[in-house]
């Protein structure tokens, strides 16, 4: 194996799809997976993550394009030689076998021996630590249990690479995030390749190594979590990932990286990083998030504006201040609580951000 | 230690049982679920009573009537008890006392009483009924002349001498009692030999078995091709968008909507020698005008038909089950390393076993019963065992018989019920 196919184990090239021949599901896609890489598809519902994963596995065939695995085009093998493992949305256990007999399954089908069969089964279990439930029916499990058989039996196989449709999309907020760690810390172990789709935004920072963000059929950015989630290329990724400050304008002058964006209804002008605009007199909208607003300070000068304070909601670790700056109040900013924070609703603060912080992005209609 | 435990456990159940106002928790549950209870039964009960009266009092009537024997024995009470004191070791005919008895009876009894005695007698060896008609008359005469015999015995021997035909009188032995087996062994082709032992019927007398092989035969087929068949169409009908699925579905409901003998006479039309299937077969030249196929008043037409009026059946609790199999199960099977028909063998197919026993049970169960089709389409070697029932029900009025084979119907199902719950569960039944 070359380093190109190490690179791209995984490789998505011009890939169209339509169900109608009317709407396109998928546009363009070009995607390239690393081998070991835990790359998640990330993007609301209808937008096509769903689809790519699907045209993966071998459930739906590309419209245009070829998907490369390994190096090897897939289109034409059918999905029971494709040799991936596949995490199902409601997990697919098949509810007359046992937990024993569902991840025998994949073996028996190989024609493994009956000793090797066991062993691996056994192994898997183990791993996923379910070793005393080999007997049980899945209707006998808890959710989270379900869950990890049907983890456990993508892997029994030992595929190429594991699919993963919203896995834990059935499971309760607590059990969620463990299941999340335990993915992670199981891809960590065996360094196996894993595409994982899921809307959860809080989900896909937590497991990735990277992230494609998926809407209307086109990947929107793929980068690293603390990339997507600081710096964002459009206003679409600002906006799903994360809590963002959104304020429109129009670009008034541009220098080096920065521009100066007048914003709507004459409420100040305000100096931003240059991201995704066109150039002067073109509408921008511009994203800074809560956590980088500091309140109450001039800071370096820049930036500075007054707000009214018109919410403050206590969460703990944290104040969220909903605040009305520049005509805008639903600004959001939150305050580490340190014991400091003395104002009350109604009252007037000094707020700024560093021009770094916020990014000029492309208008939104 | 154990004391204290005691007295700990004393006092927590005391104070669980109690309800805030010092009322025994119980007690007062029950009367708050009392109310509920008694409307619940007022809601139910009658459909409890329609129950009762439609389908456990029949039931129950026609298993005592499929062993009653009673009637006869009103009719003929003191010559039963005096036959029972005959000793046939010693004697080779009844002592005197039998003969007069039954002469007495014979004068003194009311005509209807006896003539229905006679049909049952009948039953147990054919000539009675002639002989004892032929003897009433004879005796009415006598009595109406006032005579008085003086050995009873010598003048019914007169009268007829049948009378002296011990082979008569070793039948009575099956009518003294109130209950009798007679009617089920004629249901399975038996009868008694003049030593009273069971034995087959005369080889032109023996209907029944082969009747009941036919039928059981018949249901078998039936459900087996109404499973054949369903199978694909439910998958259709579970997998197709509902768009087309409904359109579907009203062709699957069609037949019931259509009376049962529109369908049957239907089939008569369609597979008639001179019908629509062998007039087209003909057309296409692949049968000669003369080579005409027999596909009707025979078991063939039974089968044909009965196949397509019970598909239903079969068709709704397969569709229930597969409708709420999920697809991603033959995907995930694939998935694992499946081919389709291995994932359809060991996944699908599985899963469809609710379905698949509930519409064989039901098929089975309606096809084992069923009358009115093979009645019509069967002609003679196509009668199932319904027709049968239907036949001593209204032409020979045997319902000692009837009761009988009704009887032992419902035994068969409850055979082939039991059975099912044991190789598959009834658990696992599902209609819908």
């Amino acid at each position: 194996m070359n380093s190109e196919s190490e690179k791209s184990f995984v490789k998505f090239e011009k890939i169209d799809k339509s169900y109608d021949g009317e709407v396109l599901v998928v546009k363009n896609l070009n995607l390239d997976i690393a081998k070991g890489e835990f790359v998640t598809m990330l993007g609301p519902s209808g937008s096509g993550k769903t689809t790519t994963l699907m045209m993966l596995a071998g459930f739906e065939t590309p419209t245009n394009g070829e998907i490369f695995l390994d190096g090897m085009p897939i289109s034409k093998i059918p999905p029971y030689e494709r040799e991936i493992g596949m995490v199902f949305q409601n997990y697919a256990l098949f509810p007359h076998m046992t937990v024993q007999e569902n991840l025998a399954f994949p073996l028996e089908v190989r024609k493994l021996s009956k000793g090797e069969t066991k062993e691996k089964v056994q192994k898997a279990l183990d791993m996923v630590e379910l070793g005393d439930f080999g007997t049980r029916f899945p209707a006998q499990l808890s959710g989270g249990q379900q869950q990890r058989v049907a983890l456990a039996r993508a892997l029994v196989f030992e595929p190429r690479l594991v699919l993963m449709d919203e896995p834990l999309g059935a499971l309760d907020k607590n059990l969620r995030e463990q299941m999340q760690y335990e993915i992670k810390h199981i891809h960590d172990r065996i360094g196996i390749t894993v595409v994982y789709v899921t809307h959860d935004q809080s989900e896909a920072l937590t497991m990735s190594n990277r992230i494609a963000v998926f809407n209307d059929g086109v990947v929107q950015q793929l980068s690293t979590p603390d990339i997507l989630y600081e710096k964002p290329e459009n206003s679409f990724v600002a906006q799903f990932i994360g809590e963002n400050n959104r304020m429109s304008g129009t670009i008034k002058s541009m220098e080096n990286n920065y521009c100066s964006v007048e914003l709507e209804n004459g409420a100040g002008t305000v100096k931003a990083l240059k991201v995704n605009v066109g150039g002067v007199g073109e509408k921008t909208q511009l994203s800074v998030r809560p956590e980088r607003v500091s309140l109450g300070s001039d800071g370096n000068g820049e930036n500075l504006f007054t707000g009214k304070v018109e919410e403050l909601i206590y969460l703990g670790d944290h104040i969220r201040v909903r605040l009305d700056v520049c005509g805008n109040n639903e600004f959001i900013v939150k305050v580490p609580n340190e014991g400091s924070f003395n104002y009350n609703e109604g009252d007037s603060i000094k707020l700024n951000w560093n021009s770094d912080d916020i990014r000029a992005l492309d208008p939104v209609n | 230690m154990i004391l204290a435990f005691f007295n700990w456990e004393v006092i927590i159940s005391t104070t669980q049982l109690l309800t805030t106002d010092g009322i025994p928790l119980k007690q007062s549950l029950k009367k708050a679920e009392r109310k509920n209870k008694i409307r619940a039964f007022f809601l139910v009960f009658p459909l409890l009573l329609f129950i009762f009266v439609t389908f456990v009092m029949p039931i129950g009537d026609m298993l005592l009537r499929s062993v009653d024997d009673a009637q006869i024995n009103t009719v003929f009470p003191k010559t039963f008890e005096e036959y029972n004191k005959w000793d046939r070791e010693k004697d080779k005919l009844p002592p005197e006392e039998v003969y007069r008895t039954l002469f007495e009876e014979l004068a003194t009894g009311e005509k209807i009483q006896i003539g229905r005695a006679l049909t049952r007698m009948n039953y147990s060896k054919s000539g009675w009924k002639s002989l004892i008609k032929k003897t009433s008359r004879e005796i009415k005469k006598m009595t109406r002349k006032g005579m008085v015999p003086e050995s009873y015995k010598e003048t019914l021997i007169e009268i007829n001498k049948d009378w002296g035909d011990p082979t008569f009188w070793y039948s009575m032995a099956q009518m003294v009692n109130k209950q009798t087996p007679i009617y089920y062994w004629n249901a399975i082709d038996r009868t008694y030999d003049q030593n009273q032992n069971v034995i087959m019927q005369d080889e032109k007398r023996r209907i029944y078995v082969q009747t009941w092989l036919k039928t059981l035969k018949v249901s078998v087929y039936v459900t087996f091709f109404c499973l054949i068949l369903g199978f694909p169409v439910a998958h259709l009908l579970a997998n197709l968008p509902l768009r087309y699925s409904n359109l579907l579905m009203i062709f699957v409901l069609l037949p019931f909507w259509t009376s049962l003998l529109v369908r049957t006479t239907a089939w008569i039309v369609m597979l008639q020698q001179k019908g629509v299937i062998n007039g087209v077969l003909v057309w296409l030249g692949i049968l000669s005008d003369d080579g005409r196929l027999q596909m009707v008043y025979n078991e063939t037409g039974t089968l044909i038909a009965m196949t397509q009026i019970l598909l239903p059946f079969m068709i709704l609790p397969l569709y229930s089950v597969m409708k709420v199999i999920p697809k991603s199960h033959m995907r995930a099977a694939q998935n694992l390393g499946a081919k389709p028909a291995m994932a359809f063998w060991r996944v699908y197919l599985p899963q469809t076993i609710p379905g698949m026993s509930a519409g064989g049970l039901l098929v089975f169960v309606l096809a084992i019963g069923y009358f009115i089709t093979p009645e019509l389409v069967g002609g003679k070697d196509g009668k199932l065992i319904g027709s049968w029932i239907a036949f001593h029900l209204k032409t020979t009025l045997n319902w000692g018989l009837c009761a009988a084979l009704g009887a032992i119907l419902l035994a068969v199902m409850l055979v082939f019920y039991w059975l099912y719950n044991k190789i598959v569960g009834i658990d696992n039944i599902k209609l819908g």
